[in-house]
C-alpha cells in the first residue's frame, strides 16, 4: 500500500478545577470500535482536568473542546486525567461516555 | 324540474364501460392475460384512478398492466392513490398514460417524483396525509375506477384483505358507491373465504395475480442495531414524559428511537413501576419490537394501520389485543387508524430529519418530494378533540397556564414529541436554522413548505442532551432557546444563550437526564428486552416468524 493509514489526531486540553479528586482508582468506560470510545479516567496531582485525546476523526477539534469543557464546567474536577481514544464518535457518545465514567468514579 | 335534465350519466357511464368488458370477463372473473384489455375497456381518458399503493401492500400486477397500456388510447389520467413505491406507479406518467398526481407519500420513489415534476411530467394537485386524501375521496377526488389489492376472492367476488386491509375500504367505497369501477387483484381465488371483508357487490372484476402481490416489512426494526444513546433517549421518554403525564394511549412512529423505547418498558419501566400506568392502548402496526412488552402484560390493545410480514401468527394467538375477525386473522384500516390516533391518542413520538428554531420538523430533502403519510395527522393537536384524560389536560394547562382572554379557554392538548440525535450520520445535524422544506418549496412551485409537524404543534423535543417542553415556553425566545438547549453540539446549540438555557432548565422548561434523576450507567443495550432478532422470536414463544432478511442467526 502506497498511501499510509491517515494519522490519529491528538487534542489535549486542560482546565481548572476546584474540586480534587482525591486518589481513585483508574475508571474505563466504553470500548474503542467504529463510532465509539474509550475513556480512562486517572488521579494526577495537577490542580487541573487534563484531557489527551486520540481520534481518527480528524478536524472536529472545536466541538471536542466545547464537549470537554461543558463536562469540566458541570463537574468541576481537579487532580484528573482523561485519556480518550476515539473512533468516530458523536458528540453524543462522548458525552455518555464521559458521565457514566464520572459516575462511576463517584461511586464509593 | 327540469324534464330534460340526466342525473344518472355516471352511472350509464358505468354501464357502457361495463358493456365493453363484457366478453372479457366470465361472471366478474378475469383471466390474468386478459388484464390490459380490460383496463382499455374501463379506463376512459381523463378519468381519476385509484392505484391500490399502500405503504405496505401494493396492487403491483395492475400496476405493471397500467403502465404498459396505449398511450393513445388511455391518457391523461388523473392519479389519486395514498402511495406512490412502485416504479410502475411514476412509469405511468413517464409513459404518457397519466398526467395529473394527488398523493400522500412517495417514499423510495421521492427523489424521482421530483425530477419527473421538474421536468413538467406530472403536475401535483396536492400533497395529502392519509386522512386528508381518504376524505377528498369522498368530495371532490372520488376515483372513476379503483385497482385495489386483496389476499383472496371467492366465485362470487367477495374480497379477503386480512391482516393488510389497510387502505382498501376507504378506497372501495368511494369508488363503488359513486358508480366507479373497482378492479382487484387477488392472490387466489378460493372456494370459501376465511371472511369477507369486501362484499362482492361493490366489485366488478376479479383478476387472479400470477405472483402474489408485493408486501412490504416496514416496521420491522432488529434490536441488534439500537444504540445506547437510542436506549438513553429511551430511558428519558419513559420517565420524563410518558411517567410524567400517565400517557396510556399512544402511536408511535417507525424507527429504532422508538423500537427502542418498545423494548424498555418491560425492563426499565418495570423498574419505575409504571406497568399499567403507562403505555395500555396503541394506535400501532404489530411492531415486533412491542412483542416483549405485550408478553410481560403491559398492553391491552392494539389497533393497526397496516400488519406486518411474519407477525400473523403470533397476532391470531392474542385476539385480546389485537383486533381479530371472527376467522381469527388480523384486520387493519388505514383510515380508522389514523382516525384513532388522531383523535383517542394522548401521544405520538416519532423522529424526524430537521428541526428548526421554531421546532418545525421536517423530513423533506432537497430533491427529493416525498410527502409524510399519516405523521401530520399523527402528530398535530385534535383540535376537535373534547373528551378528557389525565395526560390531555395536564398537556393543556401547562399550554395555557398564564394566559389570559380567549387563548386561556381551559382545553386539553396533545403531546407531540420530536425524538432524535442531535447529529444523524456523517455529522449532519438534525437542528437547522432553516429548513430544506423553504428551499424545496421554492424549487417546485409549492403553496407551502412541506413541514411535517408544526412547531405550535409539538410539546416536547427530545435529544440526548435533554428534554425541551415546549408547552411552558411562554415567547418565542424562550422556544428558541429550549430548541437551542437540546441541539447538543450542533451549530445551533453551540449558538445557545447559556444564561437563558440556565435559567430554562430550572425553570424545568430543559430537563437533563440527571435533572430526571436517570442513572446513565444504565444506558446500555443490557436494559433492551430483546437484543437481536433471535430474542424477539424467543419472547414469542416461536409465533414470530420473521422474513429471511431478517433472519441473521
Amino acid at each position: 500500500m502506497s498511501n499510509p493509514a491517515p494519522a490519529l489526531e491528538t487534542l489535549s486540553y486542560a482546565f481548572p478545577g476546584t474540586k480534587p479528586a482525591g486518589p481513585f482508582a483508574p475508571v474505563l468506560a466504553g470500548v474503542v470500535g467504529s463510532g465509539n470510545l474509550e475513556v480512562l479516567l486517572e488521579a494526577s496531582a495537577e490542580p487541573v482536568c487534563r484531557f489527551d485525546v486520540q481520534t481518527s476523526a480528524r478536524g472536529f477539534g472545536s466541538i471536542w473542546e466545547a464537549v470537554l469543557g461543558d463536562f469540566q464546567r458541570r463537574h468541576d474536577l481537579a487532580g484528573v486525567r482523561v485519556s480518550i481514544h476515539d473512533m468516530g464518535a458523536t458528540p453524543a457518545v462522548v458525552g455518555l461516555r464521559l458521565s457514566q465514567a464520572v459516575a462511576q468514579l463517584r461511586t464509593p | 324540474m327540469n324534464a330534460l335534465a340526466r342525473w344518472d350519466s355516471q352511472r350509464r357511464s358505468r354501464e357502457a364501460r361495463r358493456a365493453r368488458a363484457q366478453s372479457l370477463a366470465d361472471g366478474k372473473h378475469v383471466a390474468a392475460a386478459r388484464i390490459g384489455a380490460l383496463l382499455q375497456a374501463v379506463i376512459e381518458p381523463g378519468d381519476r384512478v385509484c392505484l391500490e399503493g399502500n405503504n405496505q401492500k401494493q396492487a403491483d400486477f395492475l400496476a405493471r398492466a397500467l403502465a404498459a397500456l396505449d398511450p393513445a388510447a388511455v391518457h391523461d389520467l388523473h392519479m389519486v392513490q395514498s402511495v406512490l413505491a412502485l416504479p410502475e406507479h411514476l412509469d405511468v406518467f413517464e409513459n404518457g398514460i397519466a398526467a395529473r398526481l394527488d398523493f400522500s407519500f412517495s417514499g423510495p420513489q421521492g427523489a424521482r417524483l421530483a425530477r419527473l415534476v421538474s421536468s413538467g411530467q406530472i403536475a401535483i394537485g396536492a400533497i395529502h396525509t392519509y386522512l386528508e386524501l381518504f376524505a377528498r375521496y369522498f368530495v371532490d377526488l372520488t376515483p372513476n375506477v379503483a385497482l385495489v389489492c386483496a389476499q383472496a376472492a371467492d366465485r362470487e367476488g367477495n374480497l379477503y384483505t386480512g391482516g393488510n386491509t389497510e387502505d382498501t375500504p376507504a378506497i372501495v367505497e368511494a369508488t363503488a358507491f359513486r358508480s366507479g369501477i373497482v378492479v382487484a387483484q387477488v392472490n387466489e381465488v378460493v372456494q370459501a373465504l376465511p371472511r369477507v371483508d369486501i362484499p362482492a357487490d361493490w366489485v366488478d372484476y376479479v383478476v387472479p395475480s400470477p405472483t402474489p402481490h408485493v408486501i412490504e416489512p416496514l416496521f420491522t426494526r432488529d434490536p441488534a442495531q439500537i444504540s445506547e444513546i437510542q436506549v438513553l433517549m429511551a430511558m428519558m421518554a419513559i420517565k420524563g414524559i410518558y411517567a410524567e403525564y400517565g400517557v396510556q394511549r399512544l402511536n408511535h412512529g417507525i424507527g429504532f428511537d422508538t423500537a427502542a423505547i418498545e423494548l424498555l418498558l418491560p425492563t426499565y419501566g418495570e423498574s419505575l413501576g409504571l406497568k399499567g400506568r403507562i403505555c395500555s392502548h396503541w394506535a400501532l402496526n404489530p411492531h415486533p419490537a412491542l412483542i416483549p412488552a405485550i408478553e410481560a402484560g403491559w398492553v391491552q390493545s392494539i389497533h393497526s394501520f397496516g400488519s406486518e410480514v411474519g407477525m400473523e401468527r403470533y397476532v391470531r394467538a392474542r385476539p385480546d389485543v389485537f383486533f381479530t375477525g371472527p376467522d381469527g386473522s388480523m384486520r387493519s384500516n388505514r383510515a380508522f387508524c389514523q382516525a384513532a390516533g388522531h383523535y383517542a391518542c394522548d401521544l405520538f413520538i416519532g423522529s424526524t430529519l430537521q428541526i428548526d428554531l421554531a421546532a418545525n420538523s421536517s423530513t423533506a430533502t432537497l430533491g427529493r418530494i416525498a410527502g409524510f403519510g399519516g405523521a401530520p395527522n399523527m402528530g398535530a393537536d385534535a383540535r376537535g378533540r373534547r373528551h378528557a384524560s389525565a395526560a390531555w389536560l395536564q398537556a393543556g394547562r401547562e399550554s395555557r397556564s398564564g394566559l389570559r382572554g380567549a387563548a386561556a379557554t381551559p382545553r386539553g392538548q396533545k403531546l407531540v414529541v420530536q425524538m432524535v440525535e442531535t447529529f444523524r450520520e456523517h455529522m449532519q445535524s438534525a437542528f437547522v436554522e432553516r429548513l430544506d422544506a423553504w428551499t424545496l418549496a421554492e424549487q417546485a412551485g409549492m403553496p407551502l413548505p412541506p413541514i411535517m409537524i408544526y412547531g405550535d404543534d409539538v410539546s416536547h423535543i427530545l435529544t440526548e442532551e435533554g428534554i425541551a417542553n415546549l408547552l411552558l415556553a411562554r415567547t418565542d425566545e424562550e422556544r428558541e432557546q429550549a430548541v437551542r438547549g437540546v441541539a447538543g453540539y450542533t451549530p445551533v446549540g453551540m449558538a445557545r444563550d447559556r444564561r437563558m438555557v440556565e435559567n430554562l432548565r430550572d425553570r424545568g422548561v430543559i430537563r437533563r437526564p440527571e435533572d430526571l434523576g436517570i442513572d446513565v450507567r444504565l444506558a446500555t443495550r443490557n436494559l433492551l428486552a430483546a437484543r437481536s432478532m433471535r430474542d424477539l422470536v424467543q419472547a414469542s414463544g416461536g409465533l414470530y416468524a420473521p422474513p429471511a432478511r431478517f433472519r441473521n442467526w
